[in-house]
């Protein structure tokens, strides 16, 4: 292995050693605080490492593992995801749960399996990032368990979580199986001549193949009609990791999944269309309904979640029709804008909560505009830009959309998607008004009115600032992008 | 440069409100009024003084290539990967209707002044924003600029209806912002169907006024993205059949947001059909030009009746305000001379005398807690100098000749008589129903016995002097309309519409 390889390696050499240090440090010495601490330091430093790195030319490490400029601006984003989550842990678990430290070795192998999945060009590192992050998760969302009272049903939604994803990998495998019987090799790259060197006869396992691959991707980003977890997984799991549900392992399986389907020119299939067009009209439609009927807000997100990647997903369709180079950059800033708005979200929810209990029921956040203005004015700034108003990263992100929509004649994706948006401006209005009515009566410790931890109080003010000026000024950012677009 | 300044002014003077409520409940609106003011005095100063500014018709607009007459023109880059850029305009159009929302503006500070004591720092952050976003819609010249305020001047709107609203604020709000939010999708994926096909024949994306008018759209969809924007604007204007969001934002606003509305942010559907449906898509507009008049004179009928109908004081005013929006989509789609500079005139007459009789209403209701106008009567005794206001502004509204908004809609009809027979008699309909239902108001409210024994104070300093300026606007209009004609005559001959002579 050359040293340019190793250099390249850094970020998830890093994350690993970081792994480790966190898991050997919390076995001499159980302190909350400290492992917080190293967690974060090593999550920052594999953040920055990239200042180092800064591939010009895409570099294949190992037959495994590509890293381009499109690998690590997700890894970034899964990276600042990890972040983010320690930051809202720390004050949701210290003082009321014991045991806290396993956590965020937790935290770091997921992180990690993300990292891995944003770099793979290959089924066998897709596969391994995949489940270093789902294992990590089932141990996450029922972390609390032992807690003497948890603030939700971590163990039902953990059982519920291992069942489906578990099903959800086996039917993948055996996609990938399939396919690998018919091209011979799990490259992605390699994967693009397959049809053309095979019997025209058994054309058809080739696409059946595909076919389960994109089932098990929709399970893992809870498309339409593969969501029913979702919402029971999102509302019964410990708020950080709702978080590190809805962002970090989102991002890591939309990185991948636009890698495969691009390298390996799956849009030939015209069936793969068709089925990912109905598959985002579902995603658009019923997860935009269904968000109207939610009083939990956990849910509420998760339902707008899946709504969101409905969205996203029209642009992962474009990419049939359009330059894989406009493709890849609407959906990179989509991403990007999405994972800032859940955090902000999760984060502001993450403020009102702790691991014995969780405010995120409708009426919790009553008149908070009053109550902490602060707080108030982070939810709205997020709820603006998931509802996509100017100002925000989240209209920028969906006129990307649109314009991406347009010049892949998408007409019919782009119709759902107005009537989809419409539905969602509905909810999205409706708490921004709940948070602007008046407080009912006074809240014995209100919990809005005590002093916010320090990294939350970042955290929030970062997403907030950050939504803000990809919105305003997203022009830098733009340019980003359409330089990791070209680099593909 | 001078256009940024009065967005800047206002943005930042929302901002400075905003943080004065911690030095006490009076301190906002002092500095609202400073911000205004300020504004009020700029664009007084663009109007009769523009050689002090150093304002004329600016070298780069012979760089965009237009011939019309730009009084300001700025330009600068924001997006370029979309090609979007900075491109604020004013011409004798928007400058009469930047006058007309600031100086709204400072009446809406009037209505608002002994009536929001309740978080007034965010209710002035959210009144002046507003005003921004609409001075913005008004001079943007970049499309994609255009959306961006269209939607920035709804989400303050939304808070001030939402916050300080009527009994049923959540219903209106919601229905208000829903209403204009999903016209408004529609409208953008419209300009980019447009920008899109653009960038297909000339390999250069832009968002450019300028560079779109004349864009050829394929014969099949071109009706469809006329369309798009056509329902935007409509909505706002509103018109039926997409005006029913209208009656309740206006009866559950707070005074100050109710004058807003009716006297400011209607007129941006109007404008948008004036500067973007038509001149964008002539060809379409020539063949929807029957359908859209008719629903003019729909609107026009239509409301009027329902009008007639109302108790609630406020939502009567509401639906009068559609019927006479009615007129201006009849003559911006009878597209010639006097029809279009009388839809001028009556959006301008009209903004004073809704936004007149808003704040009466608003006052009344402020005064004796109802708008229910069965329970009212024989107020003239109790308050005669608002009852003066009401009977002028009334009247006014009417069509009486001698004030502005019987220009403009006389204008109207004698410009679509050239086009129509038919729509122009049954709008002219319209003068007379409007009649009955304006003296239906008067005589219920006004005259008659005070049955309820309501007592009430008369009109303040501030409301007289607010209510005193309109009036002096609407006689100017109505004895002196060249002023306004010859400002907008310039506008109306850069969209080709053909004068005679």
């Amino acid at each position: 292995m050359s040293s340019a390889e190793l250099t390249d390696l850094l970020q998830i050499i890093l994350l690993t050693v970081t792994t480790v240090a966190v898991m050997v440090t919390a076995g001499f010495k159980r302190d909350h605080g400290l492992i917080n601490a190293l967690t974060q330091t090593g999550l920052f430093a594999s953040l920055f490492i990239f200042v180092i790195i800064e591939p010009v030319t895409p570099l294949q490490v190992t037959p495994l593992l590509i890293i381009d400029e499109y690998s690590l601006f997700f890894s970034a984003l899964i990276i600042i995801g990890g972040i983010a989550v320690t930051a809202m842990a720390y004050p949701y678990f210290e003082k009321h749960h014991q045991y806290n430290e396993e956590f965020y070795l937790l935290v770091l192998c997921g992180t990690l399996g993300g990292v891995v999945m944003a770099a793979s060009n290959h089924f066998v590192s897709f596969f391994i990032g995949m489940e270093m992050l789902g294992i990590s998760l089932y141990a996450l969302i029922a972390y609390p368990i032992h807690s003497p009272k948890p603030a939700k049903f971590p163990l039902e939604a953990a059982i519920k979580y291992l069942i489906m994803s578990g099903i959800a990998s086996a039917v993948m495998l055996f996609g990938m199986a399939l396919i690998y019987a018919m091209a011979g090799s799990f490259e992605f790259a390699k994967l693009a001549q397959a049809p053309s060197g095979i019997d025209a006869a058994y054309q058809p396992v080739l696409l059946v193949g595909y076919l389960m691959i994109i089932a098990g991707i929709a399970f893992k980003l809870s498309l339409v009609p593969f969501h029913m977890w979702t919402p029971d997984v999102y509302e019964g799991a410990p708020l950080p990791v709702t978080a590190f549900l809805a962002t970090v392992s989102k991002a890591g399986m939309v990185a991948v999944a636009l890698r495969l389907l691009l390298a390996a020119e799956a849009f030939n299939f015209g069936e793969v269309t068709v089925v990912l067009s109905l598959l985002a009209a579902a995603s658009m439609i019923f997860g935009n309904l269904l968000a109207l009927l939610q009083s939990n807000l956990k849910r509420l997100f998760a339902y707008s979640s899946i709504a969101h990647l409905g969205y996203l997903l029209v642009v992962v369709i474009a990419a049939a029709a359009v330059p894989d180079i406009v493709s890849i950059e609407s959906m990179s800033y989509y991403m990007t804008a999405y994972f800032l708005m859940s955090l902000g979200g999760f984060a502001v929810l993450s403020a009102l909560s702790n691991s014995n209990k969780e405010l995120d029921s409708i009426t919790d956040i009553q008149g908070l505009f009053w109550r902490n203005p602060w707080l108030a004015t982070v939810m709205i700034t997020v709820l603006l830009s998931l509802a996509g108003i100017p100002l925000t990263a989240g209209f920028i992100g969906k006129f990307y959309i649109f314009t991406t929509g347009v010049e892949g004649k998408l007409w019919f994706l782009l119709t759902v998607l107005i009537i989809g948006s419409s539905i969602g401006l509905y909810y999205y209005l409706r708490l921004i008004y709940t948070m602007l009515q008046e407080p009912h009566g006074t809240i014995a410790n209100d919990p809005a009115a005590a002093r916010l931890p320090v990294g939350l109080n970042v955290v929030m003010a970062a997403m907030t600032i950050a939504i803000i000026y990809l919105g305003v000024y997203p022009t830098p950012f733009i340019e980003t992008l359409q330089s990791l677009a070209s680099t593909f | 440069m001078i256009l940024v300044w009065l967005m800047v002014i206002l943005f930042a003077g929302g901002i400075g409100a905003w943080l004065a409520e911690s030095r006490g409940a009076e301190h906002p609106r002092a500095v609202a009024l400073a911000a205004i003011l300020l504004d009020l005095f700029l664009v007084i100063l663009m109007l009769v003084a523009p050689d002090t500014l150093g304002l004329g018709t600016a070298d780069t607009v012979a760089q965009l290539g237009q011939q019309g007459e730009w009084l300001v023109l700025l330009q600068a880059d924001w997006i370029p990967r979309f090609g979007v850029s900075f491109i604020f305009g004013a011409d004798g159009l928007g400058l009469m209707l930047i006058a007309l929302t600031v100086f709204l503006g400072l009446v809406s500070l009037g209505a608002a002044w002994g009536e929001i004591h309740e978080r007034s720092g965010f209710f002035y952050f959210n009144l002046l924003w507003t005003l921004a976003g609409v001075i913005g819609v008004f001079t943007a010249l970049d499309l994609f600029l255009f959306f961006f305020f269209w939607e920035v001047m709804l989400i303050p709107m939304y808070f001030i209806i939402a916050i300080w609203g009527h009994e049923n604020k959540e219903y209106a709000a919601m229905k208000f912002f829903i209403f204009t939010q999903v016209s408004g999708l529609l409208m953008l994926l419209s300009i980019l169907v447009l920008v899109y096909f653009h960038y297909d024949s000339t390999q250069q994306m832009t968002f450019s006024y300028f560079e779109l008018l004349g864009t050829q759209l394929p014969d099949n969809i071109s009706m469809w993205v006329m369309l798009g924007f056509f329902i935007a604007f409509a909505t706002k204007l509103p018109a039926v059949p997409v005006h029913n969001w209208l009656p309740d934002a206006h009866s559950q606003a707070p005074t100050a947001g109710s004058v807003i509305l009716a006297g400011i942010l209607l007129k941006t559907g109007a404008y948008g059909l004036l500067r973007f449906t038509v001149p964008l898509f002539p060809a379409e507009s020539v063949v929807f030009g029957p359908y859209a008049m008719t629903l003019g004179v729909i609107s026009i009928l239509y409301t009027a009746k329902v009008a007639f109908a109302q108790t609630d004081l406020k939502r009567l005013i509401a639906y009068t305000s559609v019927s006479h929006m009615g007129f201006v989509l009849l003559g911006i789609y009878a597209w010639n001379a006097q029809a279009v500079q009388g839809a001028v005139m009556t959006m301008l007459a009209h903004g004073f005398s809704a936004a007149a009789l808003f704040m009466l209403a608003g006052g009344l209701q402020h005064r004796i807690h109802t708008r229910d106008m069965d329970k009212m009567g024989g107020l003239w005794g109790v308050a005669p100098q608002m009852a003066f206001m009401a009977m002028f502004f009334t009247v006014a509204a009417v069509g009486m000749p001698g004030l502005g908004n019987f220009v403009g809609e006389f204008l109207v009809l004698l410009g679509s008589f050239q086009v129509s027979h038919t729509i122009t008699a049954f709008a002219a309909l319209g003068l007379v129903v409007a009649a009955v239902y304006s003296l239906i108001v008067i005589q219920k409210v006004f005259f008659g016995k005070n049955v309820n024994n309501l007592k009430m104070a008369d009109l303040s300093g501030m409301e007289f002097l607010c209510l005193a300026l309109m009036m002096i606007g609407l006689i100017w209009m109505g004895m002196y309309p060249q002023t306004m004609l010859d400002m907008a005559q310039p506008t109306l001959q850069s969209l080709n519409i053909a004068f005679p002579g």
